[in-house]
């Protein structure tokens, strides 16, 4: 298991990394915390002619929060967006999540955007994402975009992003105190990735629900928002348990599922209705996650 | 020969092990470790089909690609090594057929090597094996047991007349009167998911000729350096004087590292065929699908239990999924045997019949592993004494116990042909109910499940065949060293240097003998330097198998350091002019009657080595002793146990967390607590992960589909619970030390233990899963939680 050849950069600019790719496009890969990455070069899944090491640009590194946003650049690792996020009560969505993401070891290394460039539809940063309708920031040479989230994911390890891109920040917006957010991910082993998973919020005004997000990750091709369960839930209350049930029933019947070799169709549906309804009964009361 | 002094001594006591700080700080010597100037790194092309005939393979733009030196094939090591094919005269009939090191015109696994690359790094080799072109003619591929017999099956090998490798049929007394007599009846069929042992080292080996002196040099991570010397001497015909074979440090066997594999050989035959050093370093993929696999069965089995609630007899039959060839030397089959000749052992019964048809497949070959075959026969009867127990209403435990082969049953060959003697089962049952505290274990259960949660509690009773003895393998003419050897010399430092022929294989056995010999001479453990595991300096020997060290390699230790400490005595007398038996040696020193000192170890070493002519005329002390022991009776040595877990179900998700398990074993006399107690741990790891999450996965068309330590689960620290484990001694009446084999216990009992905690949990919803690993979907299923499901 030793990758093919490739040619390696470690540029000290932005600029750089982007002129690199723009010159090898499809065939560059860019390495940031490399815990997915490595893995598919030695397994020979990934063999790109050039890696472009983006660790030794500063400005990616960079947190920043306002009064607006979170804004995560491509070099921040999970480790450090957790540590952020577990300080301050409005992230809380971000906390419960990141601290699933496999072992510390690999939060240490591994990277928010990272997970959010592959597109792994069982990963929790691409739903963590959606749940939090979040802006993902990609530059080239030809310039920086910024996309939203719901139109970034497209498929298995598929996503709007041009060859000549990279992406160097998401944006989280500070969600209000009116929100409430719930999570949880089912898996066989502490740390693996979930054979199915839930971001939940819930934008609670006077008892009643306004907004609902519910995005599972481990059950379709990418992150999934459940359409209809959440427009059960829009206008109703959360402490009603029928409520819950009915939009638990809508997530299992009608959410668009792709089984595996070793778990079928029907099972990861089932989660999908189990994991409604334990978070969503979490949310009944102010307070979440 | 003297017995080991009952007070405490060096053996039971709970020694750290003198190798770990070496391990921890991270200086130990793995084969990978290992390097030789000039030395070619390999990759094998493996098949990627599971069934197909070779037609050509193009090799020339691997070997044009820079840094390649050879491509080599079968037809190439023909010049310098020979096939082979399984054959024993325990299982006649047996059929395999011809096993080549590198593919012969077809392939009958996917992942069987059909090509070598040698470079001068893996990462090149890789590159090159890529641009290796095969004509492969893709044959249909026998992946489905279960209907291989069947008269138009697909056929692992088309030169068969079936898949049939062997068929095995044993009965004793009268089976169908017990069924006919029967007050109740109790059956299953359980399916066991083909797992394999998944050594942290994985399979490497460094073959290094020396064109001087005609020597082929192995490093190699191993269990048995002896045997494979022997292979390889008769496989590349070389005196095996001119073969040495060393294991170095070893990051764990489970009996995986025992087998003649093809890749290996090829190795050492592309050495010799080059000249050069090759090494060869398995990496996980290619040890996920080409170590050996075990434990692929579907049983079916009843048990008769009479008017008394007594268990009267065991009707089995058994489908074992064997791989595509029967491994060498020891063949596959014995298994088949292992798994079924214990079901039942723990127990009083009158009648046994079992039939098994253990069948070819085109899937990788699958051989022993840790407690060959017992965990299947464990599971088969622990769940069937559960069955029964329920069905007649009696406690699990209490049902057992009247059951059970009481120590006035024994010595005794059971209806398996099993021969039982030394067991404690009622023993070890008291402890239990001690240990767990069982009647508020049972009313704590019973509150949580009141409240909605969903738990369970199983046990599994269990005997285990140990420390195989000479008849094992000997009978059936397969060369497989049964006996253990022990040297001893008496440094002029008063230090000892031994070697062994048992082999360190990360259980800690190299600590447990320096115990032994240091009770046997009288000093502490640290004065012995012991080297384990090199043909060149340890005598030939049996390795690590079948939880040998302590029971056969323990008494070669106690019989040379005996002898040397009466070479010493006598040596030690004729200096100071008094009887041997005026005198002792204790912490290194020779001592009085009175347990003054007389002269110190090394005093008398440095007389002998240096000064001889102190000596009387006619004095020739032998400092330097060899010890061999076999035993002389008892095929196998029984050992005995019982576990528990405590399992949780979630309902609505179908995963199963174990809480917790405990171990009571009983083998016999210990020699190191600490290490006894280490090996049931790792052992129950590698049950629960049986019972849990391992699973060897093929599609139907013989694709392996679990080849990453992603897709192949592993129980981690996180999905481990805490496993309390407590002892009972009944020491071995046949040996000296009384030592038993230890290191697969736990793994013997505790699938079993698992699979019935479920069952109990699944009980309360009247539901039941017979299958292993108990994956969510199989039990969600079992609770009526999941439709049946067509789709993969």
């Amino acid at each position: 298991m030793k990758p093919a050849p490739f040619a390696y950069h470690a540029p000290d600019s932005l600029d750089e990394a982007l002129a690199l790719l723009e010159a090898h496009g499809e065939d560059a890969q860019i390495l940031a915390g490399g815990q997915s990455l490595m893995p598919m070069l030695a397994l020979r899944m990934a063999a790109p002619a050039c890696l472009i090491d983006i660790n030794r640009i500063a400005s990616l590194r960079r947190l920043e929060e306002t009064d607006e946003a979170l804004r995560v650049g491509a070099c921040v690792r999970h480790a450090e967006l957790l540590r952020h996020a577990a300080s301050v009560p409005h992230w809380s969505l971000v906390a419960a999540c990141l601290r699933e993401v496999a072992h510390p070891g690999i939060r240490n290394r591994g990277t928010p955007c990272g997970s959010i460039a592959l597109a792994d539809p069982a990963a929790e940063a691409p739903a963590l994402a959606v749940a939090l309708d979040a802006s993902i920031h990609l530059a080239s040479r030809r310039g920086e975009r910024r996309i939203a989230v719901g139109d970034f994911f497209l498929g298995i390890y598929e996503t709007a992003r041009e060859a000549d891109e990279m992406i160097v920040a998401v944006s989280f917006p500070r969600p209000g105190a009116d929100w409430r957010f719930g999570f949880e991910e089912i898996a066989r082993r502490r740390g693996d990735y979930a054979l199915a998973g839930l971001c939940a919020g819930l934008k609670v005004v006077d008892g009643r629900i306004e907004q609902a997000r519910l995005v599972f990750f481990g059950v379709g091709d990418r992150p999934m928002r459940a359409d209809e369960a959440e427009a059960i839930l829009c206008g109703g209350d959360p402490a009603d348990a029928q409520l819950r049930a009915r939009a638990a029933e809508a997530a299992m019947a009608r959410i668009e599922v792709s089984g595996s070799a070793e778990y079928g169709v029907a099972y990861k549906r089932h989660l999908a209705g189990v994991l409604t309804g334990r978070v969503l009964a979490r949310l009944a009361e102010a307070g979440g996650a | 020969m003297t017995a080991p002094d009952p007070r405490p001594g060096e053996i039971g006591r709970p020694r750290p092990r003198a190798e770990s700080r070496r391990l921890l700080a991270g200086r130990g010597r793995y084969a990978s470790d290992e390097n030789r100037p000039g030395q070619l790194h390999a990759c094998f092309l493996r098949s990627p089909h599971a069934h197909a005939a070779i037609h050509r393979i193009d090799r020339e733009a691997a070997l044009a690609h820079p840094g390649v030196a050879a491509v080599l094939l079968w037809e190439d090591l023909a010049s310098v090594c020979k096939p082979w094919r399984t054959v024993s005269g325990a299982f006649p009939g047996l059929a395999s057929p011809t096993q080549y090191p590198l593919a012969s015109g077809r392939v009958a696994w996917q992942g069987e090597p059909v090509a070598l690359v040698l470079a001068h790094s893996r990462a090149v080799a890789e590159d090159a094996a890529e641009l290796v072109a095969v004509d492969y003619e893709p044959l249909p591929a026998q992946a489905d047991y279960r209907s291989a017999l069947e008269p138009d099956a697909v056929l692992a090998h088309p030169a068969m007349k079936d898949n049939i490798a062997w068929t095995m049929d044993v009965a004793a007394g009268d089976v169908d009167a017990a069924f006919a007599s029967a007050a109740l009846v109790v059956e299953d069929e359980i399916v066991f998911t083909r797992h394999t042992g998944v050594p942290l080292e994985p399979r490497t080996v460094l073959a290094a000729p020396d064109a001087a002196s005609g020597e082929l040099t192995v490093r190699i991570s191993h269990q048995m350096p002896h045997q494979l010397q022997l292979h390889l001497a008769e496989f590349l015909d070389m005196p095996m004087s001119a073969v040495k074979v060393s294991t170095g440090d070893v990051g764990g066997g489970f009996g995986i590292k025992m087998h003649v594999y093809p890749d290996e050989i090829a190795i050492c035959a592309a050495a010799r065929l080059l000249g050069r050093p090759v090494k060869f370093v398995a990496d996980r993929i290619e040890s996920m699908i080409a170590d050996v696999h075990a434990r692929e069965h579907v049983v079916r089995a009843r048990m008769a239990v009479d008017g008394e609630g007594m268990i009267t007899a065991f009707d089995i039959r058994d489908l074992h999924g064997l791989g595509a060839y029967s491994v060498y030397p020891r063949s596959s089959t014995m298994e088949t045997v292992m798994a079924l000749r214990p079901i039942g052992a723990a127990y009083r019964y009158g009648a046994w019949r079992a039939h098994a048809d253990v069948i070819l497949q085109n899937k990788a070959v699958t051989g022993q592993y840790r407690s060959v075959g017992h965990p299947i026969a464990t599971t088969v009867t622990e769940r069937l004494v559960d069955r029964a127990a329920r069905a007649l209403g009696r406690d699990p435990l209490a049902f057992r116990r009247a059951n059970y082969m009481r120590p006035q049953d024994m010595p005794v060959t059971n209806p398996a042909g099993l021969r039982l003697l030394d067991l404690s089962h009622e023993a070890c049952l008291d402890r239990l109910v001690e240990l767990i505290d069982y009647d508020a274990l049972k009313a704590e259960i019973e509150a949580e499940n009141a409240n909605g949660r969903l738990l369970g509690l199983g046990f599994a009773a269990f005997v285990e065949m140990t420390a195989s003895g000479t008849e094992a393998y000997g009978r059936a003419g397969v060369k497989v060293a049964a006996v253990d050897t022990v040297t001893l010399m008496l440094e002029p430092d008063g230090s000892l240097k031994a070697a062994a022929s048992v082999c360190e294989i990360g259980q800690g056995i190299s600590q447990g003998l320096r115990q032994i010999i240091a009770e046997g001479v009288g000093l502490s453990p640290d004065r012995i330097s012991l080297s384990l595991g090199d043909t060149a300096t340890s005598p030939h020997g049996g390795g690590a198998w079948a939880s040998r060290g302590a029971a056969i390699g323990g008494e070669a230790a106690w019989g040379a350091a005996r002898r040397l400490r009466e070479e010493i005595l006598a040596a030690a007398a004729a200096l100071l002019q008094c009887a041997p038996d005026t005198l002792d040696i204790a912490d290194g020193a020779i001592v009085d009657a009175a347990g003054r000192e007389r002269m110190g170890l090394r005093e008398l070493a440095e007389t002998v080595y240096f000064r001889g002519y102190e000596l009387p005329q006619g004095v020739q002390p032998q400092l330097s002793v060899a010890h061999s022991w076999r035993r002389e009776r008892d095929a196998a040595v029984p050992t005995n146990g019982i576990q528990a877990s405590l399992v949780e179900i979630d309902a609505e998700t179908g995963l199963v967390r174990c809480l917790k398990h405990w171990v009571v074993e009983d083998c016999g006399r210990i020699v190191n607590p600490l290490l006894v107690d280490e090996q049931i741990r790792g052992g129950v790891a590698q049950g629960i992960g049986a019972a849990l999450f391992e699973a060897c996965r093929y599609d139907g068309e013989g694709q392996f589909v679990t080849g990453t330590l992603a897709d192949y689960l592993l129980p981690m620290a996180g999905e481990m619970p805490d496993v309390v484990v407590a002892h009972v001694e009944t020491p071995y009446s046949g040996s000296v030390i009384g030592a038993k084999g230890a290191g697969e216990a736990g793994t013997c009992g505790a699938g079993a233990a698992v699979l019935n905690a479920i069952n109990d949990a699944l009980a309360r919803r009247g539901a039941s899963i017979s299958e292993t690993p108990a994956t969510p979907e199989l039990v969600l299923r079992a609770l009526g939680r999941l439709a049946p499901e067509a789709e993969p």
